[in-house]
């Protein structure tokens, strides 16, 4: 680092760019909240902020917060999020323990699948997965969307966690071998509370992931019994018929937002680490 | 003896022999083959749910784009052969939106390059902050595309939102090329801060001595972000170039709330979209999907082979 020795110069010129970076990322999410907390006639006012006091409502969030089209959909995307990125850290923690530390053949074709997945197009699977689930009866169910996203997650948690679990100390695991551990009670006892730091990353950035996910979320449900969150967004006509639904909208988009602005604020330094660390050493 | 039990123990016997013979080939010891077996075993689920969710739909992908197979008319369902290929590539359709999709892709990814390189400079460079710069720069990262999609469309609406207003009260969204550039924005704000966090990985590995030793050598700052820092990191912007390629190619959620397609600005992955849920017309829709399918294995072979870059997680075996 450059920290030593610096001009004052240098340092007001690394402030601006801290500055202007903040708010580059920032002026469009509070233009968000700006534009969800102003009452439909203050929405047809094209300043920033709502000026004056009669501009300010919380009806925006009391609406979406007393409609089912909008509370069902949050919680299908919380019950969706959640077990898919358990499911796919199990499986992914499991695959990545055995890339990492085990010799077999066939490794190779796993992480060749698993970077083919990752850069997939999800469009070319969105007209045969329509079509399967159609017939399967797992269209606008849970588990129809609960699949694609785990299969999604899985490149992703290979990744990570491949890096992370060659980064552990695995004499402690021959030394629970030699103790009289079988592979499985090494695996378990001893490597998994070690790789914990790197399993709570990767469920991070799957879970972002499915949070975020849109195409699928739109094409394989059709009601609120299965519909996430942001597809939920396509489908709003505000909390009344008469009402432009630009307001709820941007309410209904601040909720969806503020789980991520909160993991974002806890958990930077393992975001930071999880994206880069399977990127790092190609 | 039951009969059954006399065919369990010839099994069994039969098993062991097989077994031996097994073990006889490759010389592998008894800890070798017990960590094959459980390298496999611990890999099963992984590779079941992936092929399931993969390779099988896209296998069946192929099988419904040679059949002509509309929803609205299930009993016209029949084979064929590559006429469903002939009627997209034959299709103006097809390639404007590739003609889109590319225009897209190659100015996002151009500038989230060089965004995420400054991006990058500053987050590693940075003397105070350096955790609320982070944090700052993983929101657009972390936000959903939908939710941020929208806050752009009301920005660029006219008499709503502050961005029109800024300049005369312009609908951009209702213009080809001008909706276009506000995709591009879009994209560019939501993919810089992944592309910085990627190079600055890659700028961590650049050693400060050397940066040092070019500068007592009299190297401007110029000279040596040209031929120390940008050749070091060569394998780190390959990859993230390679991903933020294939990322945008597949652009669908931006085009779909800011302008539906509409105007000429649909990708590929909206067209294939359109195809399927508006036209119902899944045969038409397949073959749309195994295209794009193919441009997708086409930019990732060119990126392998033209640019030379190592396949992210490629020395994961070595170990």
């Amino acid at each position: 680092m450059a920290a030593a020795h610096t001009t004052p110069r240098q340092k007001v010129g690394w402030g601006t760019a801290n500055l202007v970076v903040l708010a580059l990322a920032l002026i469009p999410v509070i233009w968000m909240v700006s534009l969800s907390v102003k009452t439909p006639a203050a929405i047809l006012d094209p300043s920033f902020f709502p000026v004056h006091a009669s501009q300010w409502t919380w009806g925006n969030y009391s609406g979406i917060l007393h409609t089912s089209q909008f509370i069902r959909p949050l919680v299908n995307s919380i019950g969706i999020g959640l077990i898919s990125t358990f499911i796919a850290v199990v499986l992914a923690s499991m695959a990545a323990y055995a890339v990492a530390r085990l010799q077999f053949p066939g490794k190779g074709v796993l992480i060749g699948m698993a970077l083919l997945i990752a850069m997939f197009p999800a469009i070319a699977l969105v007209t045969p997965l329509f079509s399967i689930e159609r017939s399967l009866g797992l269209f606008n169910t849970w588990p129809g969307l609960i699949i694609p996203y785990v299969a999604f997650g899985l490149p992703l948690g290979i990744y990570t966690l491949s890096a992370f679990f060659r980064e552990i100390p695995w004499e402690l695991e021959k030394a629970a071998k030699v103790d009289g551990a079988t592979p499985f009670q090494a695996f378990i006892k001893v490597i998994a509370p070690l790789a914990a730091p790197g399993m709570v990353t990767t469920a991070i950035l799957v879970f972002l992931a499915c949070w975020n996910e849109f195409l699928f979320a739109l094409s394989f449900t059709s009601t609120i019994a299965s519909r996430t969150a942001p597809a939920s967004l396509a489908f709003f006509s505000g909390s009344s018929q008469f009402t432009v639904p630009t307001g709820p909208i941007a309410a209904a988009a601040v909720v969806i937002t503020v789980p991520i602005i909160i993991f974002v604020v806890f958990f930077q330094r393992r975001i930071v680490a999880g994206l880069t660390s399977g990127a790092v050493k190609g | 003896m039951s009969v059954g039990q006399a065919v369990g123990t010839l099994a069994a016997s039969d098993s062991t022999e097989a077994d031996a013979g097994r073990r006889r080939k490759p010389r592998l010891s008894e800890g070798a083959r017990a960590e094959r077996k459980l390298g496999w075993l611990l890999c099963a689920p992984a590779v079941v749910v992936m092929i399931a969710v993969t390779a099988f739909p896209v296998g069946y992908a192929i099988y419904l784009s040679l059949e002509r197979y509309n929803l609205e008319l299930p009993t016209a369902t029949k084979f064929i052969g590559f006429s469903n290929y002939a009627a997209v590539l034959s299709s103006p359709y097809w390639w404007h939106a590739l003609v889109v999709t590319l225009v897209i892709t190659a100015i996002s990814v151009a500038v989230t390059l060089v965004l995420g390189m400054i991006l990058a400079t500053v987050m590693h460079r940075t003397l105070f902050g350096r955790g609320a710069i982070r944090t700052a720069a993983l929101i657009p990262y972390g936000i959903v595309t939908v939710a941020a999609a929208y806050g752009w469309q009301y920005a660029w609406t006219p008499s709503t939102g502050y961005l029109s207003a800024a300049f005369n009260n312009s609908a951009p969204l209702t213009s080809e090329f001008k909706a276009i550039g506000v995709i591009i924005l879009a994209e560019i704000w939501k993919t810089t801060p992944f592309m910085g966090l990627l190079l600055l990985a890659g700028l961590s590995l650049v050693p400060e001595d050397l940066q040092k030793a070019a500068k007592v050598d009299g190297a401007t700052t110029w000279q040596r972000f040209i031929r120390i820092t940008l050749p070091l990191m060569k394998p780190a912007i390959l990859v993230a170039l390679l991903f933020r390629t294939l990322d945008s190619f597949r652009i669908f959620d931006n085009i779909f709330i800011l302008t539906s397609g509409n105007n000429g600005t649909g990708s590929v992955s909206i067209l294939g979209w359109d195809n399927l849920f508006n036209a119902l017309n899944l045969g038409l829709g397949s073959a749309i999907s195994i295209l794009v399918f193919i441009c997708v294995v086409i930019i990732a072979f060119a990126f392998i082979k033209g640019f030379g870059a190592a396949a992210p997680g490629s020395d994961i075996g070595k170990r």
